[in-house]
């Protein structure tokens, strides 16, 4: 690949909009926009955890709910709602993804709800939605070890490159000539400040050398949405001028 | 808490220092929300936000109207809006709010059925509209109506592909032709607590009517579709007075409507 589609360089994200406190009855809330991907988040809880025997007298329950809203996909028609198999998966690895930056313990028998919509997708659905998530438990007031930051990284056309749009992710539909018909899209959450990864998916093939390439341009990529994630959670408690 | 709204009430104060008739501030309607959307509004009343998008899709006519494109509307109370909203099918509450937006466009005429024929008896237009409340905060039924008319003002039809009678839609391409509307209609829901008529009402008060009526009118001022609810009964002059005020709020709640 020469040049990519939107003329992005090789690990430049598309520009972030990050904002907290959109949901007001929430405890916490946060919209994660990334390109045309947009996520919101909303934080409720701790509050009593049902059935009973879902209870856990340790540690509070984490329970994360991905859906992409009917009006969402900007490449296709209507999304059924009501949700699907991936979307459950999804909402599993993000609950695995935010967790380690947890501390649930103070919250015996309780369960914290994060629900996540995707209104506007165009690829990086899952990421922009654990980074809007963890926004919005930190401005819910969780303790946390760090924030959350995910991006999505891969290889197209022989090439490693930050933060796939959907026709990256279709490169073959999109161009005549190409030297690898694959497409790897390798999904990363990761602690930034900690420097440990959370979520760790890959579709597609790839080598051991560019896997590695990926993983590296995916950490210093993290660093730069953490900072934009850091600045919309410091605006949320600036004192009006 | 029901024998304290309803004494506010009866005094014309409600628990926000608002009149019975007062809607809440501010109220904004903005088109073109989200980018995945056909056409979109987000609708605020006071700490309410609903959004509401439009998706175009074709489809083979009913048999019945073989000329005839058709609507779908569909309501998810989402759990992000509310602590109150729960994940899994579509209750009862989101059903119903779907249907009364449903009618209010469906029987007001307003999208002109014939006009989104592709070719008679083999394809149509289909229109989903999709209503979604973001802070569920009380009143979705009259924030849900007039943004399903804002976000049908807001819609473009998606490019039309044909080979060899095939149609496909091209999502990427805007035709910059919108979708033709007879007329505009919105809804305000009218509630009855106690002895008393208020719109516009907090979710507290929800919780304690008695009945409501939600009255569409179009914008010369008829009723194009009407729904009451609650558990208790009205009078023939109780329904006149709920849907004079209706109409009047709706002259109020038009002005919002982007030009």
């Amino acid at each position: 690949m020469k040049q990519r589609l939107d003329g992005r360089k090789l690990d430049e994200i598309r520009p972030i909009k990050a904002k907290v406190g959109v949901v007001k009855n929430a405890i916490g809330s946060a919209m994660f926009q990334q390109g045309k991907t947009r996520a919101i988040a909303a934080v409720y809880g701790p509050r009593e955890l049902y059935p009973r025997f879902l209870q856990d007298p340790e540690k509070g329950m984490l329970r994360c709910n991905y859906n992409m809203l009917p009006f969402s996909g900007t490449n296709g028609g209507r999304i059924r709602p009501g949700g699907n198999r991936r979307s459950k998966e999804i909402g599993l690895v993000t609950q695995k993804a935010l967790l380690p930056a947890l501390d649930l313990s103070e919250f015996p028998n309780a369960v914290v709800d994060i629900f996540i919509e995707i209104d506007q997708s165009d690829a990086g659905s899952r990421c922009a939605g654990i980074c809007a998530a963890s926004m919005a438990l930190a401005h819910a007031g969780f303790q946390m070890k760090d924030l959350v930051t995910a991006v999505g990284v891969g290889e197209v056309d022989n090439t490693i490159v930050a933060d796939l749009d959907y026709k990256e992710e279709h490169y073959t539909e999109f161009v005549d000539k190409f030297d690898n018909e694959h497409v790897t899209d390798i999904p990363v959450a990761m602690m930034p400040n900690l420097g440990k990864v959370t979520l760790l998916q890959l579709d597609g093939r790839i080598k051991k050398e560019q896997l590695k390439k990926s993983l590296e341009m995916a950490k210093k990529v993290c660093m730069e949405i953490y900072e934009v994630q850091k600045k919309a959670l410091k605006q949320a408690y600036e004192v009006a001028k | 808490m029901k024998n304290h709204i309803i004494k506010l009430i009866k005094q014309n104060i409600r628990l926000d220092g608002r009149k019975n008739d007062e809607y809440r501030k501010p109220i904004k309607i903005e088109l073109g929300v989200t980018e995945g959307a056909e056409g979109s509004a987000r609708v605020t009343i006071g700490d309410t936000i609903v959004v509401v998008g439009v998706k175009m899709e074709i489809m083979s006519p009913y048999p019945d109207s073989p000329d005839q494109g058709t609507i779908m509307v569909g309501a998810e109370l989402i759990p992000l809006a509310s602590p109150d909203f729960e994940s899994g099918p579509p209750r009862i509450e989101a059903i119903e709010l779907a249907r009364v937006i449903d009618r209010g466009v469906r029987e007001s005429k307003c999208l002109d059925f014939k006009s989104m024929c592709i070719k008679s008896g083999e394809k149509v237009w289909v229109c989903a509209i999709d209503i979604v409340p973001i802070n569920a905060a009380g009143n979705l039924f009259d924030a849900s109506a007039i943004g399903a008319l804002a976000a049908l003002m807001d819609t473009e039809l998606p490019g039309l592909e044909e080979t060899d009678g095939v149609y496909k839609i091209n999502y990427e391409e805007k035709s910059k032709q919108g979708i033709k509307l007879n007329n505009q209609p919105i809804s305000c829901t009218v509630w009855k607590i106690g002895d008393n008529f208020v719109v516009d009402p907090l979710p507290d008060e929800e919780e304690v009517y008695d009945a409501r009526l939600t009255v569409a009118f179009d914008e010369s001022n008829d009723i194009c579709a009407m729904q009451k609810g609650g558990d208790h009964s009205l009078s023939a002059e109780e329904i006149m007075e709920m849907v004079e005020l209706a109409s009047k709020k709706c002259d109020e709640l038009r002005k919002y409507l982007p030009k």
